[in-house]
């Protein structure tokens, strides 16, 4: 090879690196490991951590566990999948190109909005992108009215992007009887004036789903837009944000098919008007037709992105989550309109189970409204410890404790996330533990 | 032919009814949905989610994965995007329940596994980097470079400086000016010189006491070293200004040189190029970003530091804070460090030397067809100027849809913006000689048949699922989504 190369040492092709900047030394590493050896190494690891498996958990917070279909998996393990690259060839693509299509149509019909793109990083950056897009699409507005009941990590994110955007936040309180929106606190951080948009969470981080109605009115009265983060499941059941009027809807697909995994790889959701396509960040596909008129699909309206406007993109993805949204395709697929519904209804029956039983030892939720997976319990003031040692015996995470993240919160708060495959046997060992130790 | 190939959609497929899960158990009590959300919030109109059963859903799906070249099935020269082997040990691991079930949020005493995996990942990369801190928490190359232009604005603030301007060459990925221009720096584009490396002259005068960081993609996106980088680094840094590696080539110097010793100061990776995780059809990715000291303390938290025995997630205030809602993309780090275990010091020292000599022995072996504007050697790609197809009536992207007639991927086309009709090519180290050799072959008779029967380019492909696909009449007409 070397000498139909011109040359009579792999050095020779390295004549532009100056020898002194060379490694000239084998990097410091261990020694390579047979498949087995490594394969021993790995599941060490593995093996220190105490899973969902091993533990009975609770938490939730924005990435929620749901029972896995088998199928999920042997489609998502295919190589035609997973070895693939972005499909910039068409024709040697379709497989990638047609299923990023249908996951469009499923995000619409569960947002109710026009478009969908093919999938951010996760909910976090979708926030951002929605954020972004919203004041792309106010003439460069930089100001956004956003509910503190919005998921806090997910805020934190932003708070990450917002120095260098000039981003600033009017933080709107929650009603601190219901537990949603205040709008009159709403009204008054939208009179800031150059507000992008009013941005919501539903269900919020006390897992309470929000009152929509009035708030896409009250945005467009400051020309700003409106941003809802959203839950793919509770969409099953709930009226979506489209019906409200939102501009740009956001969210976290982690749950549909796709495993906790340490929160990543998740996939960002990001669904809005036709009407702002342009604003729109990420890859999108669309469909067509070949050079004999049938059907075809390839990616599209990428005169928004950075291979083209380079620092005029509407965003600077590239790479996103292709293969979760081959996870959230055959998941939806496999679910129907009828399967996810159910999931939805098992998971807010058994968190009333939950409830009802906590109730026993006079642990109620924070607020009483609409709670579909995931609920915000007032344990007994200065019972934080003493539950954390309980659970802890008992060989349960119980939830997210809400003070760590949202100030103003009582500091023995806890956010509980119910899902289908909690058996009553799980949700009796919860309220058990937590009526023991934190019951009033 | 009883299979589909019509491109018909799970929703024209969805028959009412029918569903691919069946029911669950119930060992509560089930009060019913209207009993549990009220009227006026209830979803009214069910959302048209396929109905299929489960053979059904499989079907399609068997089906539409047959319609994707991959890298399993063949060549994939898709310069600068490394299209190396992802070997198949890593996606048994990664799928460990150990791994999958973890929560974000669970206390750290229980994910003390993930948490070494995460730190010994990250110090691996540093040494085959020579970088002195690396965070994984970007989920892809274009959210690195962005965190990393994060981190450098902090750093000049720090320093209460506020310095405005990213420089970056006109070979760059668009990513780099996207990203720039997302943390809020205006962009300044620095020429490229004759040879096709960064005009060093042009940089030089550019480089003012506003310029925040110069980013450089090395090897550059010609697949050439950039020789003069002791200069390029020392220009900057004596205004002030970081040094940005774009690491999306970074495949090219594993073993044969490191980033930290060449100047830069902070850089990029793409564990889903250099590190063999597969790319799955776009993502998930994971885009570290490695820095030397100085930027260390701007790294997105939480960072994960060792305390004896015992792994902990830190947040130090001087961090720009979290790019991610969680840690990333954290079954991607699995993979990769999986990668790193099994090459060992003795592998990774060779990934880049056969990287180089694949590509130039490949060049070697098609360059009297068609040719390079600028002259190498090359290190991991090359990029032929296809301007010679013009005066058949032909076009790069002809050339590319021909090729994949014969069971390879195309390159990569019309980038860089700086050589015409390019064509970019990427063999990677894990293919055999066979397969260059093979593919020389294909790229030759296609050369022939671009002179003597261009027509047969020109309406290419022709082998595959589906004729030239009509891209111009998706913009127009964007249908994305499935008109019911």
């Amino acid at each position: 090879m070397l000498s139909v190369s011109g040359a009579s040492h792999t050095d020779d092709f390295l004549k532009a690196i100056p020898s002194h900047l060379r490694l000239n030394k084998p990097l410091a590493l261990a020694s390579g490991l047979s498949e087995m050896a490594l394969s021993r190494e790995v599941r060490r690891m593995a093996g220190k951590n105490r899973g969902l498996t091993d533990l009975t958990t609770f938490l939730g917070m924005g990435w929620t566990k749901h029972f896995i279909p088998a199928a999920v998996d042997s489609i998502v393990s295919r190589s035609e999948f997973t070895t693939a690259y972005t499909p910039y060839q068409a024709e040697a693509s379709q497989g990638s190109l047609q299923q990023i299509f249908e996951y469009q149509t499923m995000v619409t019909e569960l947002t109710g909005m026009e478009i969908s793109n093919a999938s951010l990083y996760d909910g976090a950056t979708s926030l951002v992108e929605g954020l972004v897009m919203a004041s792309a699409s106010t003439k460069g507005r930089k100001g956004f009215a956003i509910a503190r009941s919005v998921n806090p990590r997910w805020r934190e994110v932003a708070n990450t992007y917002a120095p260098s955007s000039n981003w600033s936040f009017h933080d709107i309180a929650w009603d601190p009887s219901t537990g949603m929106l205040d709008r009159s606190g709403a009204q008054a951080a939208l009179a800031g004036g150059q507000i992008a948009a009013l941005v919501v969470q539903s269900p919020n981080a006390f897992g309470q789903v929000e009152d929509l109605a009035g708030l896409s009115e009250l945005a467009k009265a400051s020309g700003a837009l409106l941003v809802v983060a959203a839950d793919p499941l509770s969409l099953s059941v709930i009226e979506p944000p489209s019906t409200f009027g939102a501009d740009i809807v956001v969210g976290e697909m982690l749950g549909m098919g796709i495993p906790t995994s340490l929160g990543g790889p998740g996939l960002g959701l990001l669904a809005t008007r036709k009407s702002l396509l342009r604003q729109m960040p990420g890859r999108v596909v669309g469909r067509t037709v070949d050079a004999d008129g049938k059907r075809a699909y390839c990616l599209t309206a990428q005169t928004r992105e950075q291979h083209i406007r380079r620092e005029k993109a509407t965003s600077n993805i590239c790479s996103n989550q292709g293969l979760m949204v081959v996870s959230a395709s055959v998941y939806l697929a496999l679910q129907g309109p009828a399967g996810l519904a159910e999931v939805a209804e098992q998971c807010a029956s058994r968190l009333a189970y939950a409830r009802e039983e906590l109730g026993k030892a006079k642990i109620r939720p924070l607020f009483s409204g609409t709670a579909i997976q995931e609920q915000a319990f007032a344990l007994a003031s200065g019972s934080r410890a003493r539950v954390e040692a309980a659970c802890k015996t008992a060989g349960l995470l119980p939830g997210v404790w809400l003070a760590d993240y949202i100030s103003g919160i009582p500091a023995d708060t806890i956010l509980v996330c119910v899902n289908e495959t909690h058996t009553r046997a799980d949700l009796d060992l919860l309220v058990a533990t937590l009526s023991t130790a934190g019951g009033i | 032919m009883l299979t589909d190939d019509t491109g018909r959609t799970l929703f024209e497929k969805s028959r009412p009814g029918q569903r691919g899960t069946g029911p669950m158990e119930w060992d509560v009590p089930r009060p019913g949905l209207d009993a549990l959300i009220p009227a006026s919030i209830r979803r009214r109109t069910a959302p048209r989610l396929p109905e299929l059963s489960e053979g059904e859903v499989v079907r399609h799906f068997v089906n539409l994965s047959a319609k994707n070249h991959h890298i399993d099935k063949g060549f994939y020269p898709l310069g600068s995007c490394t299209m190396k082997y992802n070997p198949k040990v890593h996606e048994n691991l990664a799928r460990l329940s150990g791994f999958s079930t973890l929560h974000p949020l669970q206390p750290s005493e229980t994910i003390q596994g993930a948490l070494e995996l995460i730190w010994r990942l990250e110090r691996d990369l540093a040494q085959i980097s020579g970088m002195d801190a690396v965070t994984l928490q970007p989920a892809a190359g274009a959210h690195g470079e962005l965190t990393a232009m994060l981190v450098v604005r902090a750093y000049h603030q720090s320093r209460g400086e506020r310095r405005g301007k990213i420089l970056i060459p006109d070979s760059a990925h668009g990513t780099n000016p996207a990203s720039a221009a997302i943390a809020g720096f205006e962009c300044v584009t620095v020429k490229s010189a004759a040879d096709g490396r960064v005009d060093v002259d042009d940089l030089k005068s550019k480089l003012t006491s506003d310029v925040a960081a110069f980013m450089i993609t090395n090897p550059n996106t010609v697949g050439l070293f950039e020789t003069r980088v002791e200069e390029i680094c020392a220009a900057c840094h004596a205004v002030g200004a970081q040094v940005y590696m774009d690491g999306a080539n970074l495949n090219a110097l594993v073993g044969i040189a490191r980033p930290g010793d060449l100047g830069f100061d902070v850089m990029h990776f793409n564990l889903h190029k250099t590190f063999a995780t597969p790319h799955g059809g776009g993502g998930p990715g994971c885009g570290p970003v490695g820095v030397k000291s100085h930027l260390a303390p701007f790294l997105p938290s939480p960072r994960v530091e060792k305390r004896g025995d015992a792994f902990s997630q830190e947040r130090p205030s001087t961090s720009i804070g979290p790019v991610h809602g969680a840690f990333g993309n954290f079954l991607v780090m699995v993979r990769a460090y999986a990668y790193i275990l099994a090459m060992g010091s003795e592998g990774m020292s060779e990934v880049g030397r056969t990287a180089v000599l694949n590509a130039n022995y490949l060049y070697a072996k098609i360059r009297h067809a068609l040719s390079c504007k600028y002259d190498g050697p090359y290190m991991h790609e090359f990029v032929l100027d296809g301007s010679a197809l013009k005066k058949n009536g032909l076009h790069t992207s002809d050339f590319a849809k021909r090729l994949m007639d014969f069971g390879v991927y195309a390159p990569t086309i019309y980038f860089p913006l700086i050589v015409p009709e390019a064509m970019m090519i990427e063999p990677t180290e894990t293919e055999s000689r066979e397969t260059l050799d093979r593919f020389a072959e294909i790229f030759l008779e296609v050369w022939r048949e671009a002179q003597e029967t261009p027509e047969v380019l020109h309406s290419a492909p022709h082998n595959l699922p589906l004729k030239r696909v009509d891209d111009v009449r998706a913009a127009k007409e964007l249908v994305l989504t499935h008109p019911f």
